[in-house]
């Protein structure tokens, strides 16, 4: 994975330009001293480490639009940061770039009950947001593992989903508003608190943009009212087929719950270990399952999945008798990653989607790369929408370990990609699956995914080398190469 | 505008477009042409249809996904959902009858095209939270797709969003992947009858909150109200609050009764079920409670405000213009035909003071039906200045340069 070639005349500047941000942003908002410097290196995806040139911390929007201007001006690049908590790399520092740190616009501004919207700064973190309206009764409904870190911000640079989106959507559909400052320094916003946003759906263009088209400044989010009844279900089945099956039925007959998770055998006993949920550690697949709602449309639910597991094959099947039994059946799930984490020294997340019916040939194929690459492998799966978190176990200590983890990983979502899935879920590119977008799309339409970042960010500068394999100049991809239809126009493979 | 181009597949619609590039041509783009009153009047060279780019091409049911030409009608589309029990959760609404066309009309391209949602928005979101993946010509004449089949997905930019809503403008879909839903079992429609504005303000806001999991408020003024074909609203002889409820038989009949309970303080209840119910949301969804075209319904706006300003804002616009308004969306939808103007070719017909209310209650107006010179004076979609506009120009002319899709559809010049 190469990074753009840094240019070194703008590094021979560094001292210059922290003068020149100390003109901009307080003083102490500028990190350029190597030993702090460090604790921007890298993000959730630990695999690869950069220092940046400079870290900037504004707290406000001018702040933000003041330094993007400064930087628009003299040509030096941008990487935008929430909390630092991308598993691909999304805020992956440049030995020529500038780290934007967005973790101090930190406040929330508004909150308007009667039109069900909070109004607040990026670095807001997500489980904030609900924090700060479940007095109400109120919360945030997209939950990614990460939310007590993970910043608002970062949510919307990411798409960030969660274990309830099956019923309740990602980010992009819990988003109302946004303000964001352009890399010249100009200020556009988007959206409000009404639920159609006028013009053009950049609002929609900017969620999962991953910091390349402009920076978010505040974020208006969608809450809802929390459902009167939540009820969990814990359905263990000893094969992954079973569990698959149960998953497929619970949607033909209708139902959607507000999740539907599953876990394999080594998930299972690792996160038993963990935390002890009260997980049937003899299963092969265990299904958490989520009904909420009214009451009534609760009970109802219940004796519909409950029928449709046993008729799955559930050797197991528990419904959680209190709020504290519901929490205990996620404890489990929710801590997965460092259940799963103690088994190994590293382990390598990944997130490619398929569709829910070639779950189980997924599996099979993924317990068959273990064996031939000698890694273990355990796996989480947001069931419902068919979003699959392998966890590659591996000792990055271990002469080769690392390289062989990646290829392993490699081959998972060509798999993906293979049965009619993607390479990320809710995760992102990054500097992860950058190289890998050549397996999904062709190059044209990467050119045209590229020239949506040329209207906003024509010169480049923000976050360059993250989502796409090769960098054209806006310039090149703005070109009309005139042809007539007849003229051949030789269509690309699709991989 | 004589010569019409209508290709039989993408290649087709690919070549047309790469031609029209080259011959400096500009396109109308339709599918069966049932919206063409929606939006700014085009002139074009050519007339570019779509219409034999249809057909369903995939129909997973236990997938929850449907992937079709651009196309394909929407009552083909219904009527393959049906058989399975399922559903489009946005609930499209059918806008041929405001345009005086027939209903049952349109296709799925259409609905995307314009981000068409019905009744249900928000509470299941709008077409552009269903649509999974498009496949498209941009105005450079080159095919590109995007998204996939899968609800979750991150891999790269989500273009489907860019088009969806943008009108023909950037690009001409030629097949689209979206969302379908389980319908739910039963359906029933609660209606509390003599409302005044601000107690059926309140009443929605209470309603969406609430314990009884609405998914759809609206409220008709005793006017739209008396327009509606079914009996117990049209002689209701007063305004109408509606709540819906939706979901399996036994929890929605013991909602109703619920939700009719706590609203008895607040006057007369009556329930609508099955088929009446579906009617009622049809009528309510697609802006044929308000007056007709001549007969006061000349120009009729959709606006799209936070819902607690709805009720205060459509209001002041009635207070200000005259003529009607109805709500839709718990309040987030306000349908309003002002009083024709008497001289309505020397004046903007209440344009500009009509978005000046709009904007000071937080939101924004598209002007949905109007005389096509009328269309061509008054902007359709809220004008954007400033840095906005400057962006919008440059999305146009990266995926368009030489403006040869849907000329001023959207925005005068763009």
């Amino acid at each position: 994975m190469e990074m753009p070639a840094p240019d070194h005349r703008i590094i021979s500047r560094r001292r210059q330009i922290a003068r020149s941000l100390r003109r901009l942003v307080p003083a102490d908002a500028v990190i350029d001293r190597a030993a702090e410097l460090s604790a921007y290196e890298s993000d959730g995806f630990t695999a690869y480490r950069q220092k940046p040139l400079i870290t900037v911390l504004p707290v406000d929007r001018d702040e933000v639009a003041a330094v993007l201007r400064y930087c628009a001006d003299e040509g030096i690049k941008i990487v935008p940061r929430g909390a630092g908590t991308s598993l691909s790399g999304g805020a992956l520092p440049l030995a020529d770039g500038i780290t934007l740190g967005l973790a101090r616009l930190n406040r929330i501004t508004d909150i308007d009950y009667p039109n069900r919207a909070v109004t607040c700064g990026p670095g807001v973190t997500n489980l904030a947001i609900s924090t700060a309206v479940s007095s109400r009764g109120y919360y945030y409904a997209p939950d990614p593992s990460s939310q007590v870190a993970c910043t608002i911000g970062g949510n919307v640079a990411e798409n960030a989903g969660g274990v309830h989106c099956l019923k309740y959507g990602l980010t992009t559909n819990n988003l109302l508003g946004l303000e964001l400052v352009m890399m010249g320094g100009e200020v556009v916003r988007l959206g409000g608190k009404q639920f159609d946003a006028a013009g053009l759906d950049l609002l929609g263009a900017m969620t999962g943009s991953e910091g390349l088209l402009a920076i978010v400044t505040e974020v208006t989010v969608r809450i809802l009212k929390t459902p009167a009844r939540a009820v969990a279900f814990l359905a263990g089945f000893d094969s992954v087929e079973n569990a698959a099956r149960c998953v497929g039925e619970v949607i033909a007959a209708g139902i959607i719950p507000a999740a539907m998770e599953m876990m394999d055998g080594p998930a299972i006993r690792a996160a038993e270990a963990f935390v002890g949920a009260g997980y049937p550690t003899e299963a092969e697949a265990l299904l958490i399952i989520e009904a909420d709602g009214p009451e009534v449309e609760v009970a109802a639910a219940t004796a519909r999945i409950e029928l449709i597991a046993r008729r799955a094959g559930a050797t197991t099947f528990r419904v959680s008798g209190s709020e504290a039994e519901r929490l205990a059946f996620w404890a489990g799930r929710k801590s997965a990653f460092p259940a799963v984490g103690r088994l190994a020294p590293d382990y390598y997340c990944m997130d490619g989607t398929i569709p829910r019916a070639s779950l189980p040939l997924v599996l099979t194929r993924i317990t068959e790369l273990s064996r031939e690459y000698g890694l273990a492998v355990a796996n989480v799966f947001h069931a419902g929408d068919g979003n699959l978190h392998p966890l590659i176990l591996y000792d990055a200590n271990k002469d080769g370990e690392l390289r062989r983890a990646e290829a392993f990983g490699t081959d998972i979502l060509r798999l993906c990609v293979e049965v009619g899935g993607v390479l990320t879920g809710e995760h992102g590119v990054g500097v992860e699956k950058r190289d890998l977008m050549a397996e999904v799309f062709t190059e044209d339409d990467l050119k045209h995914q590229q020239r949506l970042k040329c209207a906003f960010d024509p010169d480049g500068l923000l976050n360059p080398g993250k989502v796409f394999p090769t960098l054209h100049r806006c310039a090149e991809l703005g070109r009309l190469h005139v042809h007539r239809g007849q003229v051949p126009h030789p269509e690309l493979e699709r991989f | 505008m004589d010569r019409l181009i209508e290709p039989a597949d993408e290649d087709g619609l690919r070549t047309a477009i790469a031609d029209a590039v080259a011959d400096k041509r500009t396109l109308a783009v339709s599918g069966q042409g049932t919206k063409a009153g929606l939006g700014r009047p085009v002139e074009a060279q050519a007339r570019l249809s779509v219409a034999r780019l249809s057909g369903i091409v995939h129909y997973a049911p236990d997938e929850l996904v449907m992937e079709a030409g651009a196309a394909t009608p929407m009552a083909e589309i219904e009527a393959a959902l049906d058989e399975c029990g399922q559903q489009l959760a946005f609930e499209p609404p059918d806008l041929g009858p405001l345009y005086g066309q027939p209903p049952g009309g349109g296709t799925i391209g259409g609905v995307i095209a314009c981000n068409l949602s019905g009744s249900r928005r928000p509470f299941a979101g709008a077409a552009r939270d269903h649509v999974l993946g498009i496949r498209a010509v941009s105005g450079r004449g080159e095919v590109f797709a995007s998204g996939g089949r899968v609800v979750k997905n991150v891999t790269g930019y989500d273009m489907s969003k860019l088009l969806t809503g943008s009108y023909g403008t950037l690009a001409v879909l030629s097949l689209v992947t979206f969302k379908v839903a389980p319908r739910p079992e039963a359906t029933r429609t609660v209606l509390l009858f003599g409302e005044t504005p601000a107690d059926a303000a309140a009443t929605m806001e209470g309603a969406v909150d609430g314990p009884s999991d609405i998914s759809a408020a609206a409220y008709l003024p005793q006017k739209a109200a008396a327009r509606s074909g079914l009996d117990d609203v049209a002689r209701a002889g007063g305004p109408v609050t509606a709540l819906r409820l939706e979901g399996s038989r036994e929890g929605v009949a013991e909602r109703t009764v619920a939700l009719r309970a706590a609203l008895a303080t607040s006057g007369e209840t009556e329930e609508l079920h099955g088929r009446r119910s579906r009617v009622f949301w049809a009528e309510a969804g697609s802006g044929v409670l308000l007056p007709k075209a001549g007969e006061g319904g000349d120009m009729v706006w959709r606006l799209s405000l936070p819902p607690a300003q709805g009720i205060a804002g459509g209001g002041m616009i009635q207070q200000a213009l005259g003529g009607e308004v109805s709500f839709d969306w718990a309040g987030g939808l306000v349908w309003c035909a002002p009083a024709p103007a008497e001289n309505p070719e020397a004046v903007d017909g209440g344009a500009e003071k009509l978005r000046r209310i709009v904007i000071e209650h937080g939101g924004h107006a598209t002007l949905v039906r109007a005389p096509e010179a009328v269309r061509r004076r008054v902007p359709v979609f809220q004008p954007e200045g400033g840095a906005l506009a400057a962006l919008t120009r440059r999305v146009k002319e990266n995926f368009d340069p030489r403006g040869v899709l849907n000329p001023g559809r959207m925005f005068e010049g763009l």
